[in-house]
Protein backbone atom coordinates (compact mmCIF):
# COMPACT_ATOMS: atom_id res chain seq x y z
CA UNK A 1 0.00 0.00 0.00
CA UNK A 2 1.55 3.34 -1.06
CA UNK A 3 1.01 6.57 0.84
CA UNK A 4 -1.16 9.13 -0.85
CA UNK A 5 0.63 12.46 -1.16
CA UNK A 6 -2.18 14.43 -2.79
CA UNK A 7 -5.87 13.78 -3.12
CA UNK A 8 -8.61 15.86 -4.71
CA UNK A 9 -12.31 15.36 -4.04
CA UNK A 10 -15.15 17.07 -5.85
CA UNK A 11 -12.78 19.79 -7.09
CA UNK A 12 -14.76 22.45 -8.91
CA UNK A 13 -13.45 25.62 -10.53
CA UNK A 14 -14.80 28.60 -12.39
CA UNK A 15 -13.33 31.29 -14.65
CA UNK A 16 -15.84 34.08 -14.24
CA UNK A 17 -19.19 32.62 -15.24
CA UNK A 18 -17.67 29.57 -16.91
CA UNK A 19 -17.80 26.40 -14.86
CA UNK A 20 -14.62 24.55 -15.86
CA UNK A 21 -14.09 21.71 -13.36
CA UNK A 22 -17.11 19.66 -12.34
CA UNK A 23 -15.85 17.59 -9.44
CA UNK A 24 -12.40 16.26 -10.28
CA UNK A 25 -11.35 13.33 -8.10
CA UNK A 26 -8.02 11.56 -8.15
CA UNK A 27 -5.11 10.73 -5.91
CA UNK A 28 -1.35 10.90 -6.32
CA UNK A 29 0.65 8.20 -4.50
CA UNK A 30 4.00 9.23 -3.07
CA UNK A 31 6.97 8.61 -5.34
CA UNK A 32 4.91 7.90 -8.44
CA UNK A 33 4.20 9.68 -11.69
CA UNK A 34 0.53 10.34 -12.25
CA UNK A 35 -0.62 11.74 -15.58
CA UNK A 36 -3.73 13.71 -16.43
CA UNK A 37 -4.73 13.03 -20.02
CA UNK A 38 -7.39 14.69 -22.10
CA UNK A 39 -8.19 16.78 -25.12
CA UNK A 40 -7.68 20.54 -25.38
CA UNK A 41 -10.01 22.38 -23.03
CA UNK A 42 -10.80 19.32 -20.94
CA UNK A 43 -9.64 21.08 -17.76
CA UNK A 44 -6.19 19.57 -17.20
CA UNK A 45 -4.32 22.85 -16.76
CA UNK A 46 -7.16 24.28 -14.68
CA UNK A 47 -6.84 21.27 -12.39
CA UNK A 48 -3.16 22.01 -11.78
CA UNK A 49 -3.85 25.71 -11.34
CA UNK A 50 -6.64 24.92 -8.88
CA UNK A 51 -4.39 22.64 -6.84
CA UNK A 52 -1.83 25.45 -6.81
CA UNK A 53 -4.41 28.03 -5.72
CA UNK A 54 -4.04 30.09 -8.88
CA UNK A 55 -7.73 29.77 -9.71
CA UNK A 56 -9.44 31.93 -7.12
CA UNK A 57 -12.94 30.59 -7.60
CA UNK A 58 -12.68 26.96 -6.60
CA UNK A 59 -14.42 24.59 -4.19
CA UNK A 60 -14.08 20.99 -3.09
CA UNK A 61 -11.13 19.41 -1.40
CA UNK A 62 -7.40 19.21 -2.11
CA UNK A 63 -5.57 17.32 0.61
CA UNK A 64 -1.78 17.36 0.68
CA UNK A 65 -0.07 15.11 3.20
CA UNK A 66 -3.22 15.04 5.30
CA UNK A 67 -3.78 18.81 5.26
CA UNK A 68 -6.62 20.54 3.45
CA UNK A 69 -5.19 23.23 1.14
CA UNK A 70 -8.27 24.46 -0.73
CA UNK A 71 -8.49 27.61 1.41
CA UNK A 72 -4.77 28.39 1.35
CA UNK A 73 -3.17 31.17 -0.70
CA UNK A 74 -0.96 30.13 -3.58
CA UNK A 75 2.30 31.05 -1.86
CA UNK A 76 1.28 29.05 1.22
CA UNK A 77 0.54 26.03 -0.96
CA UNK A 78 3.98 26.38 -2.55
CA UNK A 79 5.53 26.53 0.91
CA UNK A 80 3.97 23.16 1.72
CA UNK A 81 6.26 21.60 -0.87
CA UNK A 82 4.23 21.69 -4.06
CA UNK A 83 5.95 23.22 -7.09
CA UNK A 84 4.26 24.16 -10.33
CA UNK A 85 5.92 24.36 -13.73
CA UNK A 86 3.41 26.11 -16.02
CA UNK A 87 2.81 25.39 -19.67
CA UNK A 88 4.12 28.81 -20.72
CA UNK A 89 7.21 28.14 -18.54
CA UNK A 90 7.09 31.54 -16.86
CA UNK A 91 10.75 32.40 -17.28
CA UNK A 92 11.47 35.91 -16.00
CA UNK A 93 12.77 37.74 -19.04
CA UNK A 94 14.62 40.50 -17.20
CA UNK A 95 16.66 37.94 -15.26
CA UNK A 96 19.39 35.75 -16.71
CA UNK A 97 19.56 31.98 -16.30
CA UNK A 98 21.63 32.17 -13.12
CA UNK A 99 19.31 34.75 -11.57
CA UNK A 100 16.24 32.72 -12.54
CA UNK A 101 17.80 29.78 -10.72
CA UNK A 102 18.65 31.86 -7.66
CA UNK A 103 15.20 33.37 -7.37
CA UNK A 104 13.06 30.58 -5.88
CA UNK A 105 12.81 30.56 -2.09
CA UNK A 106 13.93 27.50 -0.13
CA UNK A 107 10.74 25.99 1.21
CA UNK A 108 12.14 22.70 2.50
CA UNK A 109 15.41 20.87 2.99
CA UNK A 110 16.62 19.05 -0.07
CA UNK A 111 16.47 21.89 -2.57
CA UNK A 112 18.97 21.19 -5.31
CA UNK A 113 22.22 23.14 -5.32
CA UNK A 114 23.22 24.95 -8.49
CA UNK A 115 25.90 22.34 -9.12
CA UNK A 116 23.35 19.56 -8.87
CA UNK A 117 21.02 21.43 -11.24
CA UNK A 118 23.84 21.87 -13.76
CA UNK A 119 24.59 18.17 -13.47
CA UNK A 120 20.99 17.38 -14.43
CA UNK A 121 20.82 20.11 -17.08
CA UNK A 122 24.37 20.67 -18.39
CA UNK A 123 23.13 23.00 -21.13
CA UNK A 124 22.04 25.56 -18.51
CA UNK A 125 25.59 25.93 -17.23
CA UNK A 126 26.76 27.20 -20.59
CA UNK A 127 23.87 29.66 -20.76
CA UNK A 128 24.28 31.15 -17.26
CA UNK A 129 24.49 34.80 -18.32
CA UNK A 130 21.88 34.62 -21.10
CA UNK A 131 18.60 36.43 -20.56
CA UNK A 132 15.69 34.08 -19.97
CA UNK A 133 13.99 34.98 -23.23
CA UNK A 134 17.11 34.36 -25.31
CA UNK A 135 16.88 30.61 -24.67
CA UNK A 136 15.44 28.02 -27.01
CA UNK A 137 12.13 26.37 -26.12
CA UNK A 138 13.89 23.27 -24.78
CA UNK A 139 16.31 25.32 -22.70
CA UNK A 140 13.44 27.37 -21.29
CA UNK A 141 11.62 24.19 -20.33
CA UNK A 142 14.72 22.81 -18.63
CA UNK A 143 15.19 26.09 -16.78
CA UNK A 144 11.55 26.07 -15.69
CA UNK A 145 11.90 22.55 -14.27
CA UNK A 146 15.32 23.30 -12.77
CA UNK A 147 13.94 26.36 -11.03
CA UNK A 148 11.29 24.44 -9.11
CA UNK A 149 13.82 21.79 -8.12
CA UNK A 150 15.77 24.48 -6.27
CA UNK A 151 12.94 24.99 -3.76
CA UNK A 152 13.08 21.58 -2.13
CA UNK A 153 9.48 20.75 -3.10
CA UNK A 154 8.77 17.03 -3.34
CA UNK A 155 5.58 17.19 -5.41
CA UNK A 156 6.09 18.58 -8.91
CA UNK A 157 3.17 19.66 -11.07
CA UNK A 158 4.37 19.69 -14.69
CA UNK A 159 2.06 21.18 -17.29
CA UNK A 160 2.77 19.87 -20.80
CA UNK A 161 6.57 19.93 -20.49
CA UNK A 162 7.03 18.59 -24.03
CA UNK A 163 4.77 21.00 -25.85
CA UNK A 164 6.37 22.44 -28.98
CA UNK A 165 9.72 20.73 -28.46
CA UNK A 166 11.82 18.74 -30.92
CA UNK A 167 11.76 14.92 -30.44
CA UNK A 168 15.33 14.82 -29.20
CA UNK A 169 14.54 17.39 -26.51
CA UNK A 170 11.35 15.53 -25.59
CA UNK A 171 13.49 12.45 -25.05
CA UNK A 172 15.87 14.39 -22.79
CA UNK A 173 12.99 15.82 -20.76
CA UNK A 174 11.59 12.30 -20.41
CA UNK A 175 14.89 10.99 -19.09
CA UNK A 176 15.07 13.81 -16.58
CA UNK A 177 11.52 13.14 -15.34
CA UNK A 178 12.34 9.45 -14.89
CA UNK A 179 15.50 10.34 -13.02
CA UNK A 180 13.55 12.66 -10.73
CA UNK A 181 11.12 9.84 -9.97
CA UNK A 182 14.04 7.55 -9.16
CA UNK A 183 15.30 10.18 -6.72
CA UNK A 184 11.97 10.10 -4.85
CA UNK A 185 10.07 13.01 -6.38
CA UNK A 186 6.34 12.64 -6.90
CA UNK A 187 5.13 14.03 -10.21
CA UNK A 188 1.71 15.04 -11.45
CA UNK A 189 2.08 15.37 -15.20
CA UNK A 190 -0.39 16.96 -17.60
CA UNK A 191 0.19 15.80 -21.15
CA UNK A 192 -1.46 15.75 -24.55
CA UNK A 193 1.37 13.74 -26.02
CA UNK A 194 0.07 10.27 -25.14
CA UNK A 195 3.13 8.40 -26.38
CA UNK A 196 5.25 10.41 -24.00
CA UNK A 197 2.76 10.16 -21.14
CA UNK A 198 2.38 6.38 -21.37
CA UNK A 199 6.14 5.93 -21.04
CA UNK A 200 6.26 8.16 -17.97
CA UNK A 201 3.12 7.49 -15.95
CA UNK A 202 2.43 4.85 -13.31
CA UNK A 203 -1.22 5.85 -13.17
CA UNK A 204 -3.22 7.70 -15.83
CA UNK A 205 -6.43 9.66 -15.35
CA UNK A 206 -8.49 10.75 -18.33
CA UNK A 207 -10.33 14.07 -18.01
CA UNK A 208 -13.26 15.12 -20.17
CA UNK A 209 -15.38 18.23 -19.74
CA UNK A 210 -13.93 18.93 -16.30
CA UNK A 211 -14.47 15.43 -14.90
CA UNK A 212 -12.34 12.33 -14.48
CA UNK A 213 -13.91 9.76 -16.78
CA UNK A 214 -11.43 6.90 -16.54
CA UNK A 215 -8.35 5.63 -14.78
CA UNK A 216 -5.67 3.21 -15.95
CA UNK A 217 -2.69 1.64 -14.25
CA UNK A 218 0.45 1.35 -16.35
CA UNK A 219 -0.16 -2.41 -16.84
CA UNK A 220 -3.66 -1.76 -18.17
CA UNK A 221 -2.57 0.53 -20.99
CA UNK A 222 -1.83 -2.21 -23.52
CA UNK A 223 -5.31 -3.72 -23.29
CA UNK A 224 -7.06 -0.34 -23.37
CA UNK A 225 -5.06 1.48 -26.01
CA UNK A 226 -7.99 1.83 -28.38
CA UNK A 227 -10.22 3.19 -25.65
CA UNK A 228 -7.62 5.75 -24.55
CA UNK A 229 -6.88 6.95 -28.06
CA UNK A 230 -10.62 7.32 -28.49
CA UNK A 231 -10.76 9.58 -25.44
CA UNK A 232 -7.88 11.66 -26.71
CA UNK A 233 -8.95 11.68 -30.37
CA UNK A 234 -5.54 10.57 -31.62
CA UNK B 1 10.02 37.28 7.17
CA UNK B 2 10.39 33.58 7.77
CA UNK B 3 13.64 31.77 8.34
CA UNK B 4 13.29 29.92 5.10
CA UNK B 5 13.24 33.17 3.14
CA UNK B 6 16.32 34.32 5.01
CA UNK B 7 18.05 31.18 3.92
CA UNK B 8 17.11 31.89 0.37
CA UNK B 9 18.43 35.44 0.61
CA UNK B 10 21.70 34.16 2.00
CA UNK B 11 21.95 31.58 -0.73
CA UNK B 12 21.29 34.15 -3.43
CA UNK B 13 23.72 36.53 -1.77
CA UNK B 14 26.47 33.94 -1.78
CA UNK B 15 25.77 33.11 -5.35
CA UNK B 16 25.86 36.80 -6.21
CA UNK B 17 29.28 37.08 -4.61
CA UNK B 18 30.36 34.24 -6.85
CA UNK B 19 29.00 36.00 -9.89
CA UNK B 20 30.80 39.19 -9.05
CA UNK B 21 34.09 37.39 -9.20
CA UNK B 22 33.70 36.65 -12.87
CA UNK B 23 35.61 38.98 -15.16
CA UNK B 24 32.56 40.29 -17.04
CA UNK B 25 30.67 41.25 -13.93
CA UNK B 26 33.79 42.76 -12.38
CA UNK B 27 34.26 44.93 -15.45
CA UNK B 28 30.71 46.22 -15.13
CA UNK B 29 31.26 46.89 -11.46
CA UNK B 30 34.41 48.84 -12.22
CA UNK B 31 32.49 50.85 -14.79
CA UNK B 32 29.79 51.69 -12.29
CA UNK B 33 32.35 52.72 -9.71
CA UNK B 34 34.23 54.80 -12.26
CA UNK B 35 31.12 56.58 -13.46
CA UNK B 36 29.89 57.14 -9.93
CA UNK B 37 33.23 58.67 -8.97
CA UNK B 38 33.18 60.96 -12.02
CA UNK B 39 29.60 61.99 -11.22
CA UNK B 40 30.43 62.77 -7.58
CA UNK B 41 33.51 64.81 -8.55
CA UNK B 42 31.43 66.83 -11.04
CA UNK B 43 28.74 67.43 -8.42
CA UNK B 44 31.36 68.50 -5.87
CA UNK B 45 32.81 71.07 -8.25
CA UNK B 46 29.57 72.23 -9.91
CA UNK B 47 28.31 74.68 -7.21
CA UNK B 48 31.41 76.81 -7.80
CA UNK B 49 30.11 77.50 -11.31
CA UNK B 50 26.31 77.16 -10.99
CA UNK B 51 24.00 78.63 -8.35
CA UNK B 52 24.10 75.96 -5.58
CA UNK B 53 20.41 76.30 -4.64
CA UNK B 54 19.44 75.47 -8.21
CA UNK B 55 21.53 72.25 -8.24
CA UNK B 56 20.35 71.35 -4.75
CA UNK B 57 16.77 71.63 -6.00
CA UNK B 58 17.61 69.32 -8.91
CA UNK B 59 19.17 66.79 -6.54
CA UNK B 60 16.14 66.85 -4.21
CA UNK B 61 13.80 66.17 -7.11
CA UNK B 62 16.18 63.62 -8.62
CA UNK B 63 16.06 61.69 -5.33
CA UNK B 64 12.28 62.00 -5.34
CA UNK B 65 12.15 60.68 -8.92
CA UNK B 66 14.59 57.86 -8.05
CA UNK B 67 12.32 56.83 -5.16
CA UNK B 68 9.33 56.86 -7.48
CA UNK B 69 11.31 54.95 -10.09
CA UNK B 70 12.12 52.24 -7.54
CA UNK B 71 8.42 51.56 -7.26
CA UNK B 72 7.40 51.91 -10.90
CA UNK B 73 10.54 50.75 -12.67
CA UNK B 74 11.40 47.79 -10.50
CA UNK B 75 8.17 46.78 -8.77
CA UNK B 76 5.81 47.78 -11.59
CA UNK B 77 3.55 49.87 -9.32
CA UNK B 78 2.36 53.19 -10.72
CA UNK B 79 1.53 55.50 -7.83
CA UNK B 80 -0.22 58.81 -8.39
CA UNK B 81 0.08 59.80 -4.77
CA UNK B 82 3.78 60.24 -4.13
CA UNK B 83 3.35 63.97 -3.44
CA UNK B 84 1.76 62.93 -0.13
CA UNK B 85 5.07 61.50 1.13
CA UNK B 86 7.19 64.31 -0.31
CA UNK B 87 4.88 67.03 1.03
CA UNK B 88 4.03 65.54 4.43
CA UNK B 89 7.71 64.93 5.17
CA UNK B 90 8.44 68.53 4.18
CA UNK B 91 5.81 69.72 6.67
CA UNK B 92 7.06 67.46 9.45
CA UNK B 93 10.68 68.53 8.94
CA UNK B 94 9.62 72.19 8.72
CA UNK B 95 7.62 71.90 11.94
CA UNK B 96 10.40 70.07 13.76
CA UNK B 97 12.98 72.68 12.76
CA UNK B 98 10.74 75.70 13.30
CA UNK B 99 8.68 74.83 16.36
CA UNK B 100 10.55 72.03 18.11
CA UNK B 101 14.06 73.31 17.55
CA UNK B 102 15.39 70.03 16.12
CA UNK B 103 18.86 70.00 14.60
CA UNK B 104 19.04 69.56 10.81
CA UNK B 105 19.73 65.83 10.82
CA UNK B 106 16.98 65.10 13.36
CA UNK B 107 14.51 67.18 11.38
CA UNK B 108 15.35 65.26 8.22
CA UNK B 109 15.12 61.94 10.02
CA UNK B 110 11.73 62.88 11.50
CA UNK B 111 10.45 63.84 8.04
CA UNK B 112 11.74 60.60 6.54
CA UNK B 113 10.11 58.56 9.30
CA UNK B 114 6.83 60.40 8.69
CA UNK B 115 7.06 59.53 4.98
CA UNK B 116 7.71 55.87 5.80
CA UNK B 117 4.79 55.68 8.26
CA UNK B 118 2.45 57.36 5.82
CA UNK B 119 3.72 54.97 3.14
CA UNK B 120 2.95 52.02 5.41
CA UNK B 121 -0.59 53.25 6.07
CA UNK B 122 -1.31 54.04 2.41
CA UNK B 123 0.46 50.93 1.17
CA UNK B 124 -1.56 48.60 3.39
CA UNK B 125 -4.71 49.87 1.71
CA UNK B 126 -3.49 50.42 -1.86
CA UNK B 127 -1.41 47.27 -2.33
CA UNK B 128 -4.53 45.10 -2.43
CA UNK B 129 -5.28 46.36 -5.93
CA UNK B 130 -3.30 46.46 -9.17
CA UNK B 131 -2.88 48.64 -12.25
CA UNK B 132 -5.18 51.62 -12.65
CA UNK B 133 -7.06 50.78 -9.44
CA UNK B 134 -3.83 50.97 -7.47
CA UNK B 135 -3.00 54.32 -9.11
CA UNK B 136 -6.47 55.70 -8.33
CA UNK B 137 -6.38 54.57 -4.68
CA UNK B 138 -2.99 56.23 -4.16
CA UNK B 139 -4.31 59.41 -5.79
CA UNK B 140 -7.41 59.42 -3.59
CA UNK B 141 -5.41 58.81 -0.41
CA UNK B 142 -2.95 61.55 -1.39
CA UNK B 143 -5.85 63.97 -1.83
CA UNK B 144 -6.97 63.13 1.71
CA UNK B 145 -3.47 63.92 2.96
CA UNK B 146 -3.61 67.18 0.98
CA UNK B 147 -6.83 68.07 2.77
CA UNK B 148 -5.18 67.41 6.13
CA UNK B 149 -2.26 69.65 5.13
CA UNK B 150 -4.73 72.37 4.15
CA UNK B 151 -6.74 72.19 7.38
CA UNK B 152 -4.35 71.08 10.12
CA UNK B 153 -3.17 73.85 12.46
CA UNK B 154 0.53 72.97 12.34
CA UNK B 155 0.87 73.27 8.54
CA UNK B 156 0.08 76.96 8.22
CA UNK B 157 -2.86 76.42 5.87
CA UNK B 158 -2.50 78.11 2.49
CA UNK B 159 0.61 80.00 3.62
CA UNK B 160 2.46 76.83 4.50
CA UNK B 161 5.49 76.93 6.77
CA UNK B 162 7.64 79.87 5.76
CA UNK B 163 11.03 80.97 6.96
CA UNK B 164 11.94 77.54 8.35
CA UNK B 165 15.31 78.00 10.06
CA UNK B 166 18.29 76.09 8.74
CA UNK B 167 19.43 74.58 12.03
CA UNK B 168 23.02 73.47 12.44
CA UNK B 169 23.91 69.96 11.34
CA UNK B 170 24.69 67.82 14.41
CA UNK B 171 24.46 71.11 16.30
CA UNK B 172 27.92 72.16 15.10
CA UNK B 173 28.01 72.62 11.32
CA UNK B 174 26.54 75.93 10.23
CA UNK B 175 23.82 75.47 7.61
CA UNK B 176 23.10 79.12 6.96
CA UNK B 177 25.28 79.22 3.84
CA UNK B 178 23.88 77.88 0.57
CA UNK B 179 27.12 76.03 -0.11
CA UNK B 180 26.90 74.02 3.12
CA UNK B 181 23.26 73.18 2.47
CA UNK B 182 24.20 72.06 -1.03
CA UNK B 183 26.82 69.63 0.28
CA UNK B 184 24.31 68.29 2.80
CA UNK B 185 21.82 67.71 -0.02
CA UNK B 186 24.53 66.09 -2.14
CA UNK B 187 25.39 63.71 0.70
CA UNK B 188 21.75 62.81 1.25
CA UNK B 189 21.25 62.33 -2.50
CA UNK B 190 24.25 59.98 -2.76
CA UNK B 191 23.06 57.94 0.22
CA UNK B 192 19.52 57.76 -1.19
CA UNK B 193 20.71 56.70 -4.63
CA UNK B 194 23.03 54.11 -3.09
CA UNK B 195 20.09 52.64 -1.16
CA UNK B 196 18.08 52.41 -4.40
CA UNK B 197 21.03 50.80 -6.20
CA UNK B 198 21.63 48.23 -3.47
CA UNK B 199 17.92 47.44 -3.28
CA UNK B 200 17.57 46.91 -7.00
CA UNK B 201 20.67 44.70 -7.17
CA UNK B 202 19.84 42.62 -4.10
CA UNK B 203 17.90 39.32 -4.02
CA UNK B 204 14.98 41.44 -2.77
CA UNK B 205 15.24 43.49 -5.97
CA UNK B 206 15.24 40.32 -8.08
CA UNK B 207 12.04 39.19 -6.39
CA UNK B 208 10.51 42.61 -7.08
CA UNK B 209 11.42 42.29 -10.76
CA UNK B 210 9.90 38.82 -10.90
CA UNK B 211 6.67 40.14 -9.35
CA UNK B 212 6.62 43.00 -11.87
CA UNK B 213 6.99 40.57 -14.76
CA UNK B 214 4.72 37.74 -13.69
CA UNK B 215 3.12 38.08 -10.29
CA UNK B 216 1.17 34.77 -10.29
CA UNK B 217 4.38 32.93 -11.16
CA UNK B 218 6.31 34.60 -8.34
CA UNK B 219 3.49 33.75 -5.92
CA UNK B 220 3.37 30.13 -7.03
CA UNK B 221 7.12 29.91 -6.39
CA UNK B 222 6.28 30.66 -2.77
CA UNK B 223 6.71 34.44 -2.48
CA UNK B 224 4.17 36.56 -0.65
CA UNK B 225 3.95 39.19 -3.40
CA UNK B 226 1.87 41.64 -1.36
CA UNK B 227 4.45 41.72 1.39
CA UNK B 228 7.26 42.44 -1.08
CA UNK B 229 5.23 45.15 -2.80
CA UNK B 230 4.44 46.74 0.55
CA UNK B 231 8.11 46.74 1.51
CA UNK B 232 8.98 48.41 -1.80
CA UNK B 233 6.17 50.93 -1.33
CA UNK B 234 7.33 51.88 2.17
CA UNK B 235 10.95 52.17 1.05
CA UNK B 236 9.91 54.37 -1.86
CA UNK B 237 7.76 56.51 0.45
CA UNK B 238 10.62 56.88 2.94
CA UNK B 239 13.03 57.99 0.20
CA UNK B 240 10.43 60.41 -1.17
CA UNK B 241 10.11 61.75 2.36
CA UNK B 242 13.88 62.11 2.58
CA UNK B 243 13.76 64.17 -0.62
CA UNK B 244 10.94 66.35 0.73
CA UNK B 245 12.78 66.92 4.00
CA UNK B 246 16.01 68.01 2.32
CA UNK B 247 14.00 70.31 0.06
CA UNK B 248 12.84 72.18 3.18
CA UNK B 249 16.46 72.69 4.18
CA UNK B 250 17.14 74.21 0.76
CA UNK B 251 14.13 76.54 0.41
CA UNK B 252 13.21 76.98 4.09
CA UNK B 253 9.62 76.47 2.99
CA UNK B 254 6.98 73.74 3.10
CA UNK B 255 3.84 74.59 1.17
CA UNK B 256 0.76 73.09 -0.44
CA UNK B 257 2.67 72.97 -3.76
CA UNK B 258 4.73 70.12 -2.30
CA UNK B 259 1.70 68.01 -1.50
CA UNK B 260 -0.79 68.70 -4.27
CA UNK B 261 -1.55 66.22 -7.05
CA UNK B 262 0.46 68.18 -9.65
CA UNK B 263 3.59 67.23 -7.74
CA UNK B 264 2.67 63.55 -8.11
CA UNK B 265 2.31 64.15 -11.87
CA UNK B 266 5.62 65.99 -12.03
CA UNK B 267 7.56 63.11 -10.53
CA UNK B 268 5.97 60.72 -13.04
CA UNK B 269 7.11 63.11 -15.78
CA UNK B 270 10.69 63.21 -14.48
CA UNK B 271 10.95 59.43 -14.16
CA UNK B 272 9.40 58.69 -17.57
CA UNK B 273 11.45 61.36 -19.31
CA UNK B 274 14.73 60.10 -17.84
CA UNK B 275 13.95 56.42 -18.28
CA UNK B 276 11.90 54.05 -16.16
CA UNK B 277 13.94 51.27 -14.60
CA UNK B 278 17.30 53.04 -14.96
CA UNK B 279 19.51 54.40 -12.19
CA UNK B 280 20.58 57.67 -13.84
CA UNK B 281 17.26 58.35 -15.61
CA UNK B 282 15.57 60.15 -12.70
CA UNK B 283 18.55 62.52 -12.35
CA UNK B 284 18.40 63.36 -16.08
CA UNK B 285 14.61 63.74 -16.00
CA UNK B 286 14.72 65.97 -12.92
CA UNK B 287 17.49 68.11 -14.42
CA UNK B 288 15.50 68.69 -17.62
CA UNK B 289 12.21 69.47 -15.89
CA UNK B 290 13.70 71.76 -13.23
CA UNK B 291 15.86 73.58 -15.79
CA UNK B 292 12.87 74.06 -18.06
CA UNK B 293 10.77 75.38 -15.18
CA UNK B 294 13.52 77.80 -14.19
CA UNK B 295 14.34 79.01 -17.70
CA UNK B 296 10.72 79.40 -18.72
CA UNK B 297 9.55 80.98 -15.45
CA UNK B 298 9.40 84.46 -16.97
CA UNK B 299 6.92 83.45 -19.68
CA UNK B 300 4.37 82.41 -17.06
CA UNK B 301 1.80 79.69 -17.59
CA UNK B 302 2.93 79.13 -21.20
CA UNK B 303 5.87 77.27 -19.68
CA UNK B 304 3.64 74.28 -18.92
CA UNK B 305 2.74 74.08 -22.64
CA UNK B 306 6.42 74.06 -23.57
CA UNK B 307 7.06 71.47 -20.86
CA UNK B 308 4.24 69.34 -22.25
CA UNK B 309 5.57 69.65 -25.81
CA UNK B 310 9.05 68.58 -24.67
CA UNK B 311 7.51 65.61 -22.89
CA UNK B 312 5.48 64.55 -25.93
CA UNK B 313 8.57 64.89 -28.16
CA UNK B 314 10.72 62.86 -25.79
CA UNK B 315 8.13 60.12 -25.39
CA UNK B 316 7.76 59.86 -29.18
CA UNK B 317 11.48 60.03 -29.92
CA UNK B 318 12.76 58.11 -26.88
CA UNK B 319 10.16 55.53 -26.00
CA UNK B 320 12.29 54.17 -23.18
CA UNK B 321 13.15 57.61 -21.82
CA UNK B 322 16.39 59.41 -22.59
CA UNK B 323 18.73 57.22 -20.54
CA UNK B 324 16.72 54.09 -21.32
CA UNK B 325 17.02 54.74 -25.05
CA UNK B 326 20.75 55.41 -24.86
CA UNK B 327 21.23 52.24 -22.82
CA UNK B 328 19.16 50.22 -25.29
CA UNK B 329 21.04 51.51 -28.35
CA UNK B 330 24.38 50.96 -26.64
CA UNK B 331 23.44 47.37 -25.79
CA UNK B 332 22.23 46.72 -29.34
CA UNK B 333 25.39 48.24 -30.81
CA UNK B 334 27.62 46.16 -28.52
CA UNK B 335 25.64 43.08 -29.45
CA UNK B 336 26.30 43.67 -33.14
CA UNK B 337 29.99 44.55 -32.84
Amino acid sequence: MTDTLLQTKNLQAWYGESHILHGIEFSVPKGQIVTLLGRNGAGKTTTLRSIMGLVKNRTGSVVHEGTETIKLASNQIAKRGIAYCPEERGIFSSLNVKENLQLPPVIADGGMSEERVYELFPILKTRGNSQGTKLSGGEQQMLAIARILRTGAQLLLLDEPTEGLAPVIVQQIGEIIKRLKDEGFTILLVEQNFRFAERMGDVHYVIEHGEVVDRFERAEIANNREKITGYLGV
Amino acid sequence: MTDTTKTDFNRAGEAKAGTASTSGAAAVLTDIRLWSAIGIVVLLILPHYVYPVMIAKVLCFALFAAAFNLLLGFAGLLSFGHAAFFGMSAYVTGYCLQSLGFTAELGILAGTAAGALLGLAMGLLAIRRQGIYFAMITLALAQMVYFVALQAPFTGGEDGLQGVPRRDLFGIIDMSSNMNVYYLVLGVFCIGLFIVYRTVHSPFGQVLKSIRENEPRAISLGYDADRYKLMAFVLSAALSGLAGSTKVMVFQLASLTDIQWQMSGEVVLMAVLGGIGTMVGPLVGATIIITLQNELAQIGSVSTIVQGAVFVFCVLAFRRGIVGEIKHRWTTWRGRS
